[in-house]
């Protein structure tokens, strides 16, 4: 479990009571892509939905990307991950405007979560790869992470070396990608998200989630996205104690890419 | 120092999801010369020394009771690879 | 059989070749069966009619010999019992109105024999099964819970199936984004050759969106859709669910089904598509005897007949024969009927998710169910022939002669024999009981299952029920528990079923949801031996009397016959579905407690109930009676426990059920790593037992709550008003990280903990 925070540290959770704190975040549009077997992008569309922005759901086989800010790819198991984890996937005609959108001069955010890290993976979008966790047992757990990189569109909330936890949940999750891959990730300050709190599937350097050089582009393996709504969320949080099923550590992630782009 | 090949397929008359959905994906990228797809597992075991008669007895003996799942795969090839040099 | 004797059979065939060979009896028929085929026919039926009737006509698909009993779940129904209930037994599953224009379909189904032969993908097949049946009404599915039954922890087969087993599940319910949200493991040598996979889905739709199976409207197109027919599980139906398993006829292993989740989650997503836009008039699922089923079904439930193109359906092995068609166990398989002004937009949501599809057939004012192959008709049958009147049979059965002996080996465990504890015992004992296999920590299993996904998941194990929120504005949601006790069951069939019963209903009231629909899994032996057909004919009138008692419908569920190995019957195994509704799904009430300070209640008294107890289990004894049950308290109980939920005067609840008290709150305090100072003085004496029955035997009725000191006198006021006993018997302790036992013994958290949690870990890794 995650180590304490200071009061200074600990992060404002948004206080879904009152109005977003900026009305502009409203305004920004978030696409979330569905692919066959894609099975959390309803959770992503309402994480968007409560950290005050509006969702617009993508189809994979559309050509459009309807003007969004930033595009999520959720988690799930598209084309039933046979082949490869998101090899298939990554061949969608949307993966194309997307690539060619995250690549532009505006750099378009673009979140890859669990399955959706494996896309940007495949589309070589990030370095690395992912294989089946070390155990080889799909594991579903509430899992510590260290915010190594508070810089980049999805992580601009969080404060460098923060501790939060959101739920894992995937079969193939061990992260790896050659030495001369991992140096230049940790020399660029690219390792977004480390294990805390113990390894869960042997991912090296404890890699969590990564980012492009850009910081416009983050995969990571654990589901933000399942910790956003009191009573639906974590049973931990990085900032202590919290009610059953009351930790939102991962609404942050998503409050952090509207505030990049009302900026 | 040998290796042998084991490959193991589904059997003809099992459904093979994986190599459904590779068969569908093929045309998609242009590559629409294949009717069908099926997706195998193969497993290289090495050992020290040479591959003689009674390694790959063995191996056999591996690929049926442990490599392999009769009830819905089929051993297809237990097998010494060429000498590399 | 040849194929080309197959191919050649039409009905002009089958009518002038009268004295042709059949294989009826390795179909699974017996000759009365194949004499009443011929009778019903007026000639003798073609190989394809055969392969209908046979697999149509199995234990599986017709429940032939549990019918009569099954009767009385229709019988014994109050008012009370019909008032949310939308739709009934019969149908893929049963409906029930939760409110608001919602309603909820649930129904619990097993696959048994075939996790047997193939461990992962008979699981993996079991769970896209009843999936499927939950679609068919027209529902969304929101969850999954998988009852599962192993042998012997220690046996060498069992690593084998457990690992199988619990993959298939979580591959196949993961990949298609359903919470796993509860369930039971048991090891237990009875289900050594014959491991229980109990699968439960639950789905949601709004009312006007149920579909049912019916093909009606002269002229509308039938239309089989998702995968291509190849040759899985031909016979599996009839033949893996009706025979045991004997050593000797290996060769009868039947193609196994393999599943394919990435083409159900897809079928969900476009009959959902479907329903939305009204596309369908009548939709069912193919499961069990595949287009047989499905033709027969909708064909007899609708108004006409139908005729069908057996040429038209996709095929993945063109080598079937027609007969092989009709009874494939291909999966992830829909047959919907559709207005021919419809078709066009069929078949555009069938390109938007790319779903193979092919137009096979329509249907007719005939009232016959015709099915065509290469020009031939090879069936003309009345489709309620096949589908609804098979045969029934009234088996006999009888008490059987060793029960009374059974009944009078009460346990009667002596200090001497370490079978009963007293004094500074009692600490290691409750250690030994938290660590065994039955009560020890099931998180090795269930993190193998999304319990995540689609973000409306509540509480889920190890909590007493799992809740999923069905409406995101209101919180309207519903609780969901499973239960059975096969050692009861096997002491006293009617009471064991009622104790089934009485547990799933008190564990969804302790989450804090009002009880209202109940699906069975009736997991039982050779209904030809009179022995097993007793536990059978016991089980189900217990069971029926039961929900006469606290007013909730058996809506659906499924009878396994012929779990056995050898001539060796598993404990009969009556599992409970239970779901309840919540008003405000946040309002659910956690299993262990957290806030220091408050009081610990027991709810309920104890008596000496020991016989076909956890610890009694542990020490290699079943015999004697099991717990009494009383129908009427647990009412008065349940009503309690939702009562002080909704309100406001309860933090955390658990009811006491297997392992008896010492079990509950050990549970309670490992819940979220938060001690407790208890006091089992007062109690003991009021109840009239020593420490040891307190913390050990399994009395119903009871269960622990801690209490908000604000609200303490609001809680016993209550239990005052309904004349319910209740007793503080303790102090959550947030400091001491102990379960202490004042003056008694005390048990360390982490001691506890580790006991609990490492008993899975090492026997499976």
């Amino acid at each position: 479990m995650a180590q304490h925070l200071t009061a200074e540290q600990t992060p404002l959770v948004a206080d879904l009571s009152q109005p977003a704190p900026d009305s502009r975040l409203a305004d920004v549009r978030v696409g979330v892509v569905t692919f066959p077997g894609t099975l959390d992008d309803r959770d992503a569309a309402r994480a968007v939905e409560i950290a005050g922005g509006t969702a617009v759901p993508l189809w994979y086989a559309d050509t459009d990307l309807q003007g969004v800010d930033a595009v999520i790819l959720p988690g799930g198991f598209s084309y039933g991950d046979y082949l490869r984890a998101g090899a298939i996937a990554r061949f969608a005609p949307l993966m194309d405007r997307i690539v060619d959108a995250a690549s532009a001069d505006g750099g378009m955010p673009v979140l890859g979560i669990c399955n959706g890290f494996q896309v940007l993976t495949e589309a070589h979008l990030l370095p690395g790869s992912m294989i089946k966790n070390e155990r080889l047992k799909f594991l579903c757990r509430d899992q510590g992470l260290r915010v190594e990189n508070a810089d980049t569109a999805w992580t601009g909330r969080f404060a460098q070396g923060q501790e939060i936890v959101v739920p894992l949940k995937n079969q193939d999750g061990q992260y790896v990608a050659d030495r001369r891959a991992l140096d230049e990730l940790e020399a660029e300050h690219r390792v977004v998200f480390r294990y805390a709190g113990g390894n869960p599937n042997g991912s090296r350097n404890d890699i969590a989630g990564i980012t492009n050089a850009r910081g416009n582009v983050v995969g990571l393996m654990p589901h933000p996205e399942h910790a956003v709504e009191p009573g639906f969320g974590a049973d931990l949080s990085g900032s202590g104690a919290v009610g059953m099923r009351e930790g939102t550590d991962g609404l942050d992630v998503f409050v952090s890419v509207l505030e990049h782009l009302t900026r | 120092m040998a290796r042998i090949v084991v490959d193991v397929m589904p059997k003809p008359e099992i459904l093979d999801p994986q190599g459904k959905a590779i068969a569908n994906e093929l045309p998609r990228i242009g590559l629409s010369s294949f009717t069908e797809v099926r997706q195998g597992r193969r497993f290289e075991l090495t050992v020290d020394g040479e591959a003689t008669e009674q390694v790959l007895a063995q191996a056999r003996e591996a690929a049926e009771k442990l490599l392999s799942n009769p009830v819905i795969e089929d051993v297809v090839n237990v097998s010494a690879l060429p000498e590399e040099h | 059989m040849s194929e080309t004797h197959f191919n050649l059979d039409t009905i002009e065939h089958a009518a002038a070749t009268p004295d042709t060979e059949l294989p009826w009896a390795e179909l699974g028929l017996n000759e009365t069966e194949f004499e009443r085929i011929k009778e019903i026919l007026g000639r003798r039926p073609t190989a394809a009619e055969l392969a209908m009737y046979s697999v149509m006509w199995s234990e599986h698909c017709s429940y032939k010999s549990s019918k009569v009993h099954l009767r009385q779940f229709g019988e014994k129904v109050t008012d009370e019992m019909r008032r949310n209930l939308m739709v009934g037994i019969g149908e893929n599953a049963g409906v029930t109105d939760i409110g608001d224009g919602w309603a909820v379909t649930f129904k619990i189904e097993s696959h048994n024999h075939p996790s047997y032969v193939e461990p992962y993908q008979g699981a993996a097949t079991g769970v896209g099964g009843i999936v499927r049946d939950i679609i068919s009404m027209g529902a969304r599915p929101v969850a999954v819970m998988d009852p599962l039954r192993f042998g012997a922890i220690d046996h060498p087969d069992t690593q084998r199936v457990v690992h199988g087993i619990v993959a298939g599940v979580g591959g196949y319910g993961n990949s298609l984004g359903l919470p796993n949200i509860g369930g039971e493991v048991e090891f237990d040598p009875c289900y050594q050759g014959n491991p229980l996979v109990n699968a439960l889905a639950v789905g949601v739709m709004r009312h006007e969106d149920i579909r049912l199976a019916t093909a009606s409207g002269t002229g509308n197109r039938v239309v089989l859709f998702g995968a291509r027919t190849g040759g899985d599980g031909i016979g599996g139906a009839s033949v893996l669910a009706s025979e045991s398993f004997d050593d000797s006829k290996p060769s009868k292993r039947p193609a196994v089904q393999v599943g394919d989740p990435f083409a159900e989650k897809v079928l969900i997503e476009c009959c959902l598509e479907l329903f939305k836009s009204s596309l369908v008039e009548g939709i069912q699922d193919l499961g069990a005897a595949g287009i047989s089923c499905a033709t027969s079904e909708l064909a007899s439930n609708g108004d006409g007949g139908m005729r069908v193109n057996l040429d038209d359906v996709l095929l993945r092995d063109p080598s079937l024969t027609p007969g092989e068609i009709l009874m494939s166990e291909s999966q992830e398989r829909m047959m919907a009927v559709v207005t021919p002004e419809k078709a066009a937009a069929f078949e555009a949501v069938m390109a938007k998710w790319d779903v193979e599809y092919s137009w096979i057939g329509e249907v007719t004012d005939t009232g016959r169910l015709v099915i065509d192959h290469h020009g031939e008709v090879i069936v003309d049958v009345d489709p309620r022939t096949v589908a609804h009147d098979g045969p029934v049979y009234e088996r006999p059965y009888a008490r059987p002669e060793s029960q009374d002996a059974l009944q009078e080996a009460h346990f009667t465990g002596s200090p001497e024999d370490a079978a009963r504890p007293s004094g500074a015992e009692l600490g290691p004992a409750l250690l030994e009981l938290m660590g065994s296999p039955n009560l020890c920590s099931k998180e090795w299993v269930t993190s193998q299952y999304d319990r995540y996904v689609q973000g409306n998941t509540a509480m889920a194990m190890p909590d007493d029920a799992g809740v999923v929120r069905v409406d995101e504005r209101s919180n309207l949601g519903v609780a969901l528990s499973t239960d059975s006790n096969g050692r009861y069951t096997r002491l006293d069939p009617y009471r064991g079923a009622q104790l089934a019963l009485a547990q799933a209903y008190r564990n969804v009231a302790t989450a804090g949801a009002r009880p209202v629909a109940v699906s069975d899994c009736l997991n039982f032996g050779s209904p030809e031996d009179p022995d097993v057909m007793w536990q059978f004919a016991e089980a189900v009138r217990g069971l029926a009397d039961g929900c006469q008692a606290i007013g909730v419908p058996v809506t659906g569920g499924n009878v396994s016959l012929y779990n056995q190995t050898g001539g060796v019957a598993i404990n009969p195994t009556p599992v409970v579905a239970m779901m309840g509704v919540f008003d405000d799904v946040t309002r659910r009430t956690p299993s262990g407690w957290r806030e220091d300070g408050q009081a610990v209640y027991l709810l309920g008294e104890t008596a000496a109930e020991l016989d076909g107890s956890e610890w009694a289990r542990l020490r290699g004894h079943l015999g004697g009676t099991p717990p009494r049950v009383d129908l009427d308290r647990e009412r008065v109980l349940a009503d309690m426990l939702v009562n002080m939920s909704r309100d406001g005067m309860i933090d955390a609840a658990h009811d006491v059920a297997e392992g008896g008290l010492g079990a509950t709150l050990a549970e309670m305090a490992l819940r979220f790593g938060v001690g407790a100072r208890i006091g089992l003085g007062e109690v003991a004496e009021r109840d009239g037992v020593d420490l040891f029955t307190l913390l050990f035997s399994e009395t119903q009725g009871r269960a622990v709550a801690s209490v908000p000191r604000s609200e303490e006198v609001r809680f016993r006021d209550m239990c005052t008003v309904r004349n319910y006993p209740f007793a503080r018997i303790g102090v959550v302790d947030a400091e001491s990280g102990s379960l202490d036992f004042q003056g008694e013994f005390a048990v360390g958290l982490d001691e506890l903990r580790d006991a609990h949690e490492s008993t899975l870990p090492r026997h499976f890794g």
